[in-house]
C-alpha cells in the first residue's frame, strides 16, 4: 500500500469568536491519485477542510487533531495544493489570461522559460479559447471559472480541491470544467477533491465518496456503496424529487411583459432581447438560458426594480388592486411595489438590510406601516414557518448558506405579494433546503401566487413550474 | 474594470507609451505637486497649457481627453459657481467670481497631469514598476492590485443594496432619513467588501502569494529614455515657474 496523499486524524477547527466546532471529529485518508467527492449539509464543514487541507485556516482558530499532506503539515508539503473556489471573481488578479495563470508560478520563483510553458499547458488543459493577452474583463462566467482552474493546475498542484467549482455555472460550463478537471487527472495523476452539491457531472470521475453528517464522517465507500447506505439520504445522490403532478387551475394575469430589452449603462450590447411574458395568478415561470443570456436581468425587469431600455412591463388592474398607480411597476414608489411583487435576490447576502433576523423579517411590513402587533405577528409566523425561531436575534450573515436562503424568501414575502421573483434561489443548496424551498413555492403558487424564477436547476424546473421561457444569448 | 482607457490601439508605439509607467507619472508628479504648493493664478494657466501641448505627445486623443476629464471639470465649474454665490453679501461679487476662478484652475492644475498620465497606464504595468524600480512590497503591490480589482463589483454590490431596499418597501424620506440610510448602506457595504477581501486573500495564499522569492515574468526595465521624460517633466515645471516669477504674479502658499 502507498502512503496517502491526504490524512486528517481526529481533526478539528473552531474559527477564531465562534463557539461552535466548524467540523470535529474528522478522521480520513485519501489515497494518491485518488478522486474523492466530499459531501454533506451545509454548515458540515466540507469548506473548512479544503482549507485545513491546502493550509489556509486563519491562524486564530483553535484546530484539534491533526492534517497531513504528504507527511508534512499543509503548508509545508513538498508539493503545492491547488484550490478552486466557487466564486471566480474572488481569485483573479491580473488583467491578461497569461498573466493571471502565471501568478502561481511567479510566486514559486520559477524561471521565466518554465513558467511560460506551465501557462500555455495549463490554458491548453482547461481548453481556454483565447490566447494569453485576452483582458480578463472580457470573460465569461465560465471562461473565468476554466481560467482561475488554469490558474491552479499551473502549479501543477500535487492535490487539486474544488470548492464548488461549478455551481455557479450554467449546465455547459459546468460540463467544460468536468471535462478539464478530467484531462488534468489522467494526465498528472494528482489526487483531487471536489465539494459539491449539483454531484450528477462527476459521477463517473470520482473512486470514492464520502459523506459528512454532525459527527464527522457518516458514510465512506464508492458511489454506489454510499448511494444505497442511508447517509445518502442527504445528498443528491439519491434523486427524491417528485415533480408536481397534482393538476391546478391557472388564474388571472397579473404581470405582462411585452418585447422587453435591456441594456446597462456603458454596455454596447443588450442584456436582454425581446422577450414575452406573461405571469399568471397559481403559476410558475421557470427562466432558464445560459450564463449571460439575461435570466438575472429579466428577474429585476419584472420585480419592477429596474427600467426596460425597450418594450414595456405593465401590471393588470388584478395586480395594482384598487391602488392609484400606473401600469408600470418600475416607476411604483417603493411601498406600492413591495406590497404587491417581492423579488429574492441571487446572494441573500446583498439583500440584508438590518442586523437581526427578527427585524429582516419586519423591514417589509414596517415599510407599508402596519400596526405593531400585525407586523409582530406576520414576523413571528414567518420565523416559526422557516424554523428560524431560534436564530431570531443572530444577525443575517452569521447563518448558514441555507438559513441565509430561507431568510431571503421569508422576507420578500413578509409583505403578502401576489407575484414573486426569485433569481437562482437553489445556488448551492444542499438536498433540506432545496426541498423547503421548493415546497415553499408550490405552497404560494397553490394560494394563488404567481412566481417567476430564474434557474439553471433542471430539478427545481420540474418540481416547481408549469411555464417555461428559453432565454438564448447572443455571446458564444 | 481598471483597464487603461487609451491602451493599446489608440497610444500606439510612441515614445510616451513605451516609456517606464514611473516615467510617464513623474512630469504629471511635477506639475501637479507645483500647483500644490502656489496660490497665483498664472501658474495653475501656464501648468495647463504644457498639459494642453503634451496630450498630442502622450497619444491620447482629445475624446479621451474629455472623457476621462469631465468629472474635474464639473468639480471645477461647481468651484466657480459655489464661491460667487455662497457670498452672503447682495448681488454677485467679481472678487468672488474670481477667487473661485483661481481655486478652480488650481484644482484642475493639480489632478489633470495626474489623470490624463494614469489614463494612459495599464495598473498591472504600474504595479511591476513599483515592484521592482520603487522596491515597493510585492505582498503589498499585487495585494492592491488584486484588491483594485474589487471596486466594481463595490458599485454591484452597492446596486443589488438598492434595489433589495425598494423591493421590500423602503424608501428613505426626508433629510434625517436619507442621512441615516446612507449611513447603514454604507456599514453594510463595507461588511460586504471585508467578506469579499476575506475570499480574496485565501484565494492568492491558495496560490502561494506568501512566499518571499517571486519571480518576474515582467520585467519592468528602466531606459535612458526614461530618465529623458523624468527630467523633461522636471525643465517643463521650471520654464512655469520661471514663467510665472518674470510675470509678477508668482505666489508661494506660505507667502503672506
Amino acid at each position: 500500500m502507498t502512503t496517502p496523499a491526504v490524512v486528517l486524524d481526529g481533526f478539528g477547527y473552531r474559527p477564531a469568536n465562534a463557539r461552535r466546532w466548524a467540523v470535529r471529529d474528522i478522521d480520513l485518508s485519501i489515497a494518491h491519485g485518488e478522486t474523492l467527492l466530499l459531501l454533506g449539509a451545509s454548515g458540515s464543514g466540507k469548506s473548512t477542510i479544503l482549507r485545513a487541507i491546502a493550509g489556509l485556516l486563519d491562524a486564530g482558530g483553535e484546530v484539534a487533531g491533526s492534517v497531513e499532506v504528504h507527511r508534512a503539515p499543509p503548508g509545508a508539503a513538498p508539493r503545492p495544493t491547488g484550490l478552486l473556489m466557487q466564486d471566480p471573481d474572488a481569485g483573479l488578479v491580473l488583467s491578461r489570461a497569461g498573466e493571471e495563470v502565471a501568478f502561481g508560478p511567479q510566486n514559486a520563483g520559477l524561471p521565466q522559460d518554465q513558467i511560460d510553458r506551465r501557462v500555455d499547458e495549463a490554458l491548453a488543459a482547461v481548453g481556454f479559447p483565447y490566447g494569453r493577452e485576452h483582458p480578463v474583463a472580457a470573460l465569461s462566467g465560465g471562461e473565468r471559472q476554466r481560467l482561475a482552474l488554469a490558474g491552479a493546475l499551473a502549479m501543477r498542484p500535487d492535490v487539486l480541491l474544488l470548492d464548488e467549482p461549478t455551481s455557479m455555472l450554467d449546465p455547459r460550463g459546468a460540463h467544460l470544467i468536468r471535462d478539464a478537471v478530467e484531462r488534468a487527472v489522467s494526465r498528472t495523476g494528482c489526487t483531487v477533491v471536489i465539494v459539491e452539491h449539483n454531484t450528477d457531472i462527476w459521477r463517473d470521475l470520482v473512486d470514492r465518496v464520502v459523506v459528512l453528517g454532525a459527527d464527522g464522517v457518516v458514510a465512506d465507500g464508492t458511489l454506489s456503496e454510499v448511494s444505497a447506505s442511508p447517509a445518502a439520504r442527504d445528498t443528491w445522490l439519491v434523486d427524491a424529487v417528485r415533480p408536481s403532478t397534482a393538476s391546478h387551475h391557472i388564474g388571472e394575469r397579473l404581470l405582462v411583459a411585452n418585447h422587453v430589452a435591456y441594456r446597462y449603462k456603458g454596455q454596447q450590447q443588450l442584456a436582454l432581447r425581446d422577450v414575452d411574458v406573461d405571469l399568471r395568478a397559481a403559476s410558475a415561470l421557470a427562466i432558464v438560458g445560459d450564463n449571460g443570456s439575461g435570466k438575472s436581468t429579466l428577474t429585476r425587469v419584472l420585480g419592477g426594480l429596474a427600467q426596460p431600455t425597450c418594450g414595456s412591463v405593465s401590471a393588470t388592474p388584478a395586480l395594482i388592486n384598487g391602488g392609484r398607480l400606473g401600469a408600470e411597476p418600475h416607476r411604483w414608489r417603493a411601498t406600492a411595489l413591495a406590497g404587491r411583487i417581492g423579488s429574492v435576490f441571487q446572494n441573500p447576502e446583498h439583500s440584508f438590510l438590518t442586523d437581526t433576523v427578527r427585524d429582516e423579517l419586519a423591514v417589509g411590513p414596517r415599510a407599508l406601516g402596519h400596526s405593531d402587533s400585525k407586523v409582530h405577528a406576520v414576523v413571528d409566523e414567518l420565523l416559526t414557518r422557516l424554523r428560524l425561531d431560534e436564530m431570531a436575534d443572530q444577525n443575517p450573515f452569521t447563518l448558514s448558506g441555507g438559513e441565509q436562503r430561507r431568510l431571503s424568501v421569508g422576507a420578500a414575502i413578509a409583505t403578502a405579494p401576489r407575484v414573486l421573483v426569485l433569481d437562482e434561489p437553489t445556488f448551492g443548496q444542499d438536498p433540506s433546503t432545496w426541498h423547503e424551498l421548493a415546497e415553499m413555492v408550490l405552497g404560494l403558487r397553490g394560494q394563488g401566487a404567481a412566481i417567476a424564477v430564474a434557474t439553471h436547476d433542471r430539478r427545481f424546473v420540474d418540481a416547481v413550474a408549469d411555464q417555461h421561457l428559453h432565454l438564448t444569448s447572443e455571446r458564444e | 474594470m481598471s483597464t487603461p482607457i487609451a491602451l493599446p490601439r489608440e497610444l500606439g508605439q510612441s515614445a510616451y507609451a513605451r516609456a517606464n509607467p514611473l516615467a510617464r507619472l513623474a512630469p504629471a508628479a511635477a506639475l501637479g505637486l507645483l500647483n500644490v504648493f502656489t496660490l497665483d493664478p498664472v501658474t495653475p494657466l501656464l501648468t495647463l497649457l504644457v498639459v494642453a501641448c503634451a496630450v498630442p505627445f502622450m497619444g491620447l486623443s482629445w475624446q479621451s481627453v474629455a472623457r476621462v476629464s469631465w468629472p474635474l471639470a464639473a468639480a471645477a465649474v461647481t468651484l466657480v459657481f459655489v464661491n460667487t454665490l455662497a457670498d452672503p453679501a447682495p448681488g454677485i461679487g467679481w472678487e468672488d467670481a474670481r477667487a473661485g476662478g483661481v481655486t478652480a484652475v488650481r484644482l484642475l492644475a493639480i489632478a489633470l497631469p495626474g489623470v490624463l498620465a494614469l489614463a494612459t497606464i495599464d495598473p498591472v504595468d504600474l504595479t511591476d514598476a513599483l515592484v521592482q524600480q520603487l522596491r515597493v512590497p510585492a505582498r503589498f503591490g499585487y495585494g492592491a492590485l488584486a484588491a483594485s480589482r474589487l471596486f466594481p463589483l463595490l458599485t454591484e454590490d452597492w446596486r443589488s443594496q438598492g434595489m433589495a431596499a425598494r423591493a421590500r418597501g423602503v424608501s428613505a424620506r426626508g433629510v434625517v432619513g436619507r442621512v441615516r440610510n446612507l449611513f447603514r448602506r454604507v456599514l453594510l457595504l463595507l461588511v460586504a467588501a471585508l467578506r469579499r477581501a476575506t475570499r480574496l486573500a485565501v484565494a492568492l495564499d491558495a496560490r502561494g502569494f506568501a512566499q518571499a522569492d517571486r519571480s518576474r515574468s515582467r520585467p519592468s526595465a528602466w531606459t535612458a529614455s526614461d530618465a529623458a521624460w523624468c527630467i523633461g517633466g522636471l525643465l517643463a515645471a521650471l520654464a512655469v515657474v520661471a514663467v510665472s516669477v518674470l510675470s509678477g504674479y508668482w505666489r508661494l502658499i506660505w507667502t503672506p
